[in-house]
């Protein structure tokens, strides 16, 4: 199945280099998403993971040093984060920020209107965000109670994961890079978070999906799986390479790594 | 008046006896006592321009205070004041009852007191009937001692007109009374002295907005004195409004007496001001009642405002709640001074402190100090106190939902101080706070989406 619409590619990362505090972090990754896949990237604590999240979401400390990050065929380099929101990237938060004093329903609208607003079609009201929220909240099984409150504010860790996969549904985005939606997660709710992120799987949507286990793969099914070891893919297969990262660890691929250094 | 080399707590003082002595000042016995105590006081004390050791006032300089030579305004100006200013100006609605004083002088006209219950009293001194004067010579100068205090002392030496509100027992009075002082500015360098005395019955119920206001954009001097008595089972909504000249030194002194399961309320905002500098007292002086002391402050260029604020928990069952946020731009500065004292025996005390600042600018600083003296061991007490630049992680947070940076700060801004706005009992007055903090935040931000 071709899935590269107009032969374009939702995303397109070549030679990208970045660093933090003059510490070189991502050391030439490669990576092409299409429409419609899932992209799983694990790797061990410290290989580049939740860098690639935010330097592809435009978070103002990570800066590319070179190489170049391509989205829907747009140059995300310079590209302010608002802007790439508006163009229907999205980033589900490993720990999403609290935010005391703004509601999180208002927060929303005011996200959703800023994107809507940013394609001319009409903005949402109150009562007609509302409608729209509240047919959304069932997908992660979330209590309506809680869009009232403040962003974050005093919600459980799986409250926050959730919350950011309900969020993932009110902006409905081209692109979605979940960054370890599953950790700290029981079992449940990784049940009710997975869930969450299937319904919204689609022809056109592109998923990547950073994680350091498995186990969410069990539920969320991946097209692809890398792995990122010292700020480059090193490796790429199928779901059947992240069984095998379950079984061997990643010491396994790195250990093979060294010696295919060695002996090349 | 003011002569080249006096020194300017003496100029100050020539004036107060030069009206003294011309019997330009309330001739009442009790009024004429305090002031000739205050002078003395006052010439003894001199204004707090030491800061080296003197912890009340470490971060606070007074001196432009004490060098600039400010004058009484010219009354000539009253007939013309008169003609420009023909509605009051302050926060309440026009309906409500007021009081208005322009440049320390009550104006009848501006005023409304109409529609009260029997024998409620909202007048100036010299309006007040012999049986008053018994009432106001009962309470006035006992609750805010103006010794070891220089500008109560200033204040009492010019003891004359002022604000005068008496609530008997069982009385509920809806909508709020406003106490209005307006500065017009239009000479350089004037200085007014507010008075003000509350009295509110046992179980009777009130609200009282206190405003500051200014015309002009101009430097003068406001140093008011303020007593509050709530009686058991009463329950005192105090509001105290400032957004007089940015070019304006202004100090406030407000103690506060709270009866038996009393509950008392304030909030203190202050927009305007070069200097402010307010001493906020509260002493429970029976069991059971419950105090919320909040305030707000926004500042930006050199503005500096300074709250001090003391509860003295002197008896047991005893609450109180303070919650203070301040919004610094420029090169503003902020302190915060809040002593809780909970006296022997005072057991089973609840209260609970807390001072928050956002620096939009480096060059903004907040300083904060709590103080606790506990000397009872049943007691609960707590206190938390934050001042910091914007939370950058809130900000991408909110940025990565497509929400512009501009918005996002506004936003996040408007978030900080909504806590305390929210806070605001009388919707009509929470409307008008939150319109002014907004179209300041506004100003400083740029547009709001």
């Amino acid at each position: 199945m071709d899935k590269v619409k107009n032969g374009k590619s939702m995303l397109n990362i070549t030679d990208l280099h970045a660093s933090i505090g003059g510490t070189e972090i991502l050391k030439g990754l490669n990576l092409t998403v299409n429409p419609g896949e899932v992209h799983a990237i694990m790797g061990p604590n410290g290989s580049g993971k939740s860098t690639l999240a935010y330097l592809l979401s435009g978070h103002p400390s990570y800066e590319a040093t070179s190489g170049e990050m391509l989205f829907d065929g747009q140059d995300l380099v310079n590209m302010l984060p608002e802007d790439r929101a508006r163009l229907g990237l999205f980033l589900c938060f490993q720990h999403p920020t609290e935010v005391p004093g703004v509601r999180m329903d208002h927060f929303m609208r005011a996200g959703l209107n800023s994107v809507l607003r940013s394609k001319s079609l009409d903005e949402m009201d109150v009562l007609k965000f509302d409608k729209f929220l509240n047919s959304k909240v069932d997908i992660v099984e979330m209590d309506r109670n809680l869009v009232k409150r403040s962003v974050n504010e005093g919600f459980s860790g799986g409250e926050k994961k959730r919350n950011e996969i309900l969020q993932m549904a009110i902006f409905d985005p081209k692109l979605s890079i979940l960054d370890e939606p599953d950790s700290g997660l029981d079992v449940d709710a990784l049940r009710i978070v997975a869930n969450g992120i299937n319904q919204l799987r689609s022809e056109e949507k592109s998923i990547i999906l950073v994680t350091h286990y498995q186990r969410i793969l069990n539920y969320v099914v991946p097209d692809k799986v890398h792995i990122l070891i010292n700020g480059r893919i090193v490796k790429s297969g199928g779901k059947e390479l992240a069984l095998e990262i379950e079984t061997n660890g990643y010491d396994n691929i790195e250990q093979s790594l060294a010696n295919d250094q060695h002996s090349g | 008046m003011t002569q080249i080399g006096v020194k300017p707590e003496e100029s100050y003082l020539n004036i107060s006896e030069h009206l003294e002595s011309t019997a330009s000042l309330n001739d009442s016995v009790h009024f004429k006592g305090l002031r000739n105590k205050a002078r003395k006081c006052f010439q003894e004390l001199g204004f707090p321009v030491e800061r080296r050791g003197n912890e009340e006032w470490k971060y606070t300089d007074v001196s432009p205070i004490a060098k600039i030579p400010f004058e009484m305004p010219d009354l000539r100006h009253q007939q013309f004041v008169r003609g420009i200013v023909s509605t009051p100006v302050g926060f309440g609605k026009s309906h409500w009852n007021k009081l208005v004083f322009v440049d320390g002088q009550y104006e009848e006209k501006l005023s409304v007191v109409k529609d009260l219950p029997d024998n409620v009293l909202v007048k100036d001194f010299n309006k007040a009937s012999k049986g008053d004067y018994d009432l106001i010579g009962k309470h006035l100068g006992n609750y805010a001692d103006f010794h070891g205090n220089a500008f109560n002392a200033l204040n009492t030496s010019f003891l004359d007109n002022g604000a005068f509100i008496s609530i008997p027992n069982e009385v509920v009075i809806n909508d709020p009374i406003e106490i209005i002082f307006m500065t017009t500015g239009l000479e350089q360098d004037t200085f007014i002295q507010p008075r003000i005395l509350v009295l509110v019955g046992d179980n009777s119920k009130v609200a009282i907005v206190e405003s500051y206001v200014g015309i002009e954009d101009t430097r003068y001097f406001n140093n008011s004195v303020t007593e509050l008595v709530v009686g058991n089972g009463a329950n005192l909504e105090y509001y105290k409004i400032q957004t007089q000249s940015r070019k304006s030194f202004h100090i406030t002194n407000t103690e506060i007496i709270v009866g038996k399961d009393s509950t008392f309320s304030s909030m203190n905002i202050d927009l305007g001001g070069k200097l402010v500098r307010n001493n906020l007292n509260l002493l429970t002086n029976a069991e059971g009642s419950y105090s919320v002391l909040n305030g707000l402050y926004l500042v930006n260029g050199t503005q500096h405002v300074d709250n001090q604020v003391i509860i003295d928990h002197a008896k047991p069952h005893t609450t109180s709640r303070e919650l203070y946020k301040g919004i610094l731009d420029g090169k503003s500065k902020s302190v915060f001074h809040g002593s809780i004292i909970v006296r022997e025996g005072a057991y089973k005390v609840n209260a609970n402190q807390v001072d928050k600042n956002l620096l939009l600018s480096d060059k903004a600083e907040a300083y904060t100090k709590p103080a606790f003296w506990v000397y009872c061991d049943d007691v609960l007490c707590g206190h938390g106190a934050a001042c910091g630049q914007m939370d950058e992680n809130a900000l991408f947070y909110l940025r990565s939902r497509g929400i512009d940076e501009l918005s996002a700060r506004s936003l996040l801004t408007l978030a900080f101080v909504s806590e305390v706005i929210d806070s605001i009992g009388n919707e009509h007055l929470r409307e008008q706070i939150n319109d002014m903090v907004h179209s300041r935040l506004e100003d400083w931000l740029g547009i709001f989406s």
